[in-house]
């Protein structure tokens, strides 16, 4: 067999995001217990564990919703200030859609650029496309109120790659969705994101939306929340909705589960 | 036109029931028109009236619509310091309040005798009870941010301003037409409440001073033709308002896509 290098996957990995020691406390209680972690470009990251690990919390201190209680982490190696221009765009995913309702889909995509101050004939076209990239193309003049659970998630979506992000976060993007909508919308983000080169952390609840998307999966525990284990997901991308038929899928899961359990059972608080 | 059917026809259809029952009734019992005029009678009345009658609407007309104005402006701009400084806020709404809860009839002759000039001692005077639903109204709209919105403007580095004018007053918006809507009614109930506490003193050209001036001759069909013009007013105010909010909040109607 023919065994060429591809100089792609071999090129030494880019740190987007590093963090030393980050911790966060509310009050008293440690959320985030110090977390050494590196996000290099190109991964589709996903955090899973229990609930109170502080998943949400390490995404959010990364989109700089929190601030740290401890410790350092860097943006495309600088610090947060230079978050924002061009090449380190960063774009955060709520749990709920999070629209404006006095806004139809149209404007709520292009609130970002308005911010930003980007003029409406450079932003009307790029509003366009990620509407189309979602596969809302021609709903634009649509209110949320019009749009389904699911309709309205993919606005959301289109307004964080309206900003063409380098990085986009996501925090339990799909959480709210039936399973069904939820794995067609898993399936688009993920062929999204190879297209687009994105790289992309989000928080999940669900083990087989993690195998499906991420590259690689970090399992956190709680008391106090903390990174327990990291599993790496080789499998080549993107993945079509036959990847999860597959063996290969189904192995993935059982480890992973099997992992989680681990985790479960190392967050039982010692009373 | 499906519209009109489903909407306006089944109380226009009702009022010409009752009207015409009351016409039936007083002219089959002859009851005569100082005790209780039919329908006729105090069309008749309007007609008959009609310049001094349109005089007194055009005076009450002037003096609510401004103090509705007023209201709006003061209050709206009442709402916006109460939500830049809660010091502020905290210090001047129990007074907000006591001019709230203080029946404007009792105040009403005060501010007539304090206010030499009669239309704008009137205008205040309605005024004062419109102006609370703008301020409470406003400020809660203002206050009630969507957090998860607020979140995401300040993600995006949106200054105070952007947040003002993109989030905070779009948001606000459907508590200001509520409170829009609760003040155009007060603001007629002033004007006349105060026309009433200055007319009889002597001093009016409202409807209100039309009903006491009617009241006084016995002249009951004219009583009934002034009564009927300030509740059209009111009722046109309330459809208009109820047009505006239509208007400005039609992303809050439900669609029909899904």
């Amino acid at each position: 067999m023919d065994m060429t290098i591809d100089i792609s996957t071999t090129a030494p990995a880019v740190a987007i995001i590093e963090m030393h020691g980050l911790a966060k406390k509310f009050g008293a209680s440690q959320a985030l217990a110090p977390v050494t972690l590196t996000i290099d470009e190109g991964e589709f990251c996903a955090l899973i564990g229990p609930s109170g690990c502080g998943k949400s919390t390490l995404l959010k201190l990364i989109a700089r919703l929190h601030e740290p209680s401890a410790g350092e982490i860097s943006w495309w190696g600088d610090d947060f200030s230079h978050v924002g221009r061009t090449g380190k765009q960063l774009a955060f995913v709520f749990q709920d859609p999070t629209l404006m309702p006095w806004a139809n889909a149209g404007a709520n995509v292009r609130l970002p650029l308005d911010l930003a101050g980007v003029p409406r004939e450079e932003s009307a076209p790029r509003v366009r496309a990620a509407l189309e990239q979602v596969e809302l193309a021609g709903r634009e003049a649509a209110y949320p109120r019009q749009l389904s659970g699911g309709m309205r998630m993919r606005v959301s979506i289109a307004r964080a790659l309206v900003t063409e992000p380098n990085l986009l976060l996501m925090d339990e993007p799909f959480g709210a969705l039936d399973e069904f909508t939820r794995n067609r919308l898993d399936e688009d983000l993920s062929e999204l994101a190879w297209e687009r080169k994105l790289t992309a952390m989000f928080v999940t609840h669900s083990i087989y939306e993690a195998v499906f998307m991420a590259t690689r999966v970090i399992v956190m525990a709680a008391n106090p929340g903390r990174v327990f284990a990291e599993y790496v997901i080789d499998e080549p991308l993107p993945r079509g909705a036959g990847f999860r038929d597959s063996v290969r899928f189904a192995a993935h899961c059982r480890e992973l589960s099997a992992l989680l359990n681990e985790a479960s059972i190392a967050s039982r608080s010692v009373s | 036109m499906k519209i009109f059917l489903l909407r306006l026809a089944p109380p226009i259809l009702t009022g010409v029931f009752i009207i015409a029952v009351w016409q039936i009734i007083c002219t089959a019992a002859h009851i005569p028109s100082y005790l209780f005029p039919a329908p006729s009678a105090i069309a008749a009345s309007l007609v008959a009236g009609w310049p001094s009658l349109f005089l007194a609407l055009y005076s009450t007309l002037k003096v609510t619509l401004l103090a509705f104005a007023l209201a709006v402006f003061f209050g709206t701009l009442t709402a916006f310091l109460f939500v830049q400084s809660r010091a502020l806020e905290v210090s001047l709404l129990p007074y907000a309040i006591m001019l709230q809860v203080t029946p404007i009839a009792a105040v009403a002759p005060l501010i007539i005798i304090l206010i030499k000039n009669l239309f704008w001692a009137l205008t205040l005077c309605a005024a004062v009870i419109a102006v609370f639903p703008i301020i409470s109204n406003t400020t809660i709209g203002l206050r009630s941010v969507d957090p998860g919105l607020l979140a995401y403007f300040r993600m995006n580095k949106a200054s105070r301003l952007q947040i003002l004018l993109r989030l905070r007053i779009p948001g606000a918006l459907p508590f200001f037409m509520a409170g829009l809507r609760i003040s155009s009614g007060l603001s007629l109930i002033g004007a006349v409440v105060a026309e009433f506490v200055a007319g009889t003193g002597g001093n009016s050209a409202g409807l209100a001073y039309q009903i006491l001036q009617a009241s006084f001759q016995l002249d009951i069909p004219r009583m009934f033709a002034a009564l009927a013009l300030i509740t059209v007013t009111g009722v046109a105010m309330a459809g208009c308002m109820a047009l505006l909010s239509k208007s400005v909040l039609k992303w809050n109607e439900t669609g029909d896509a899904r």
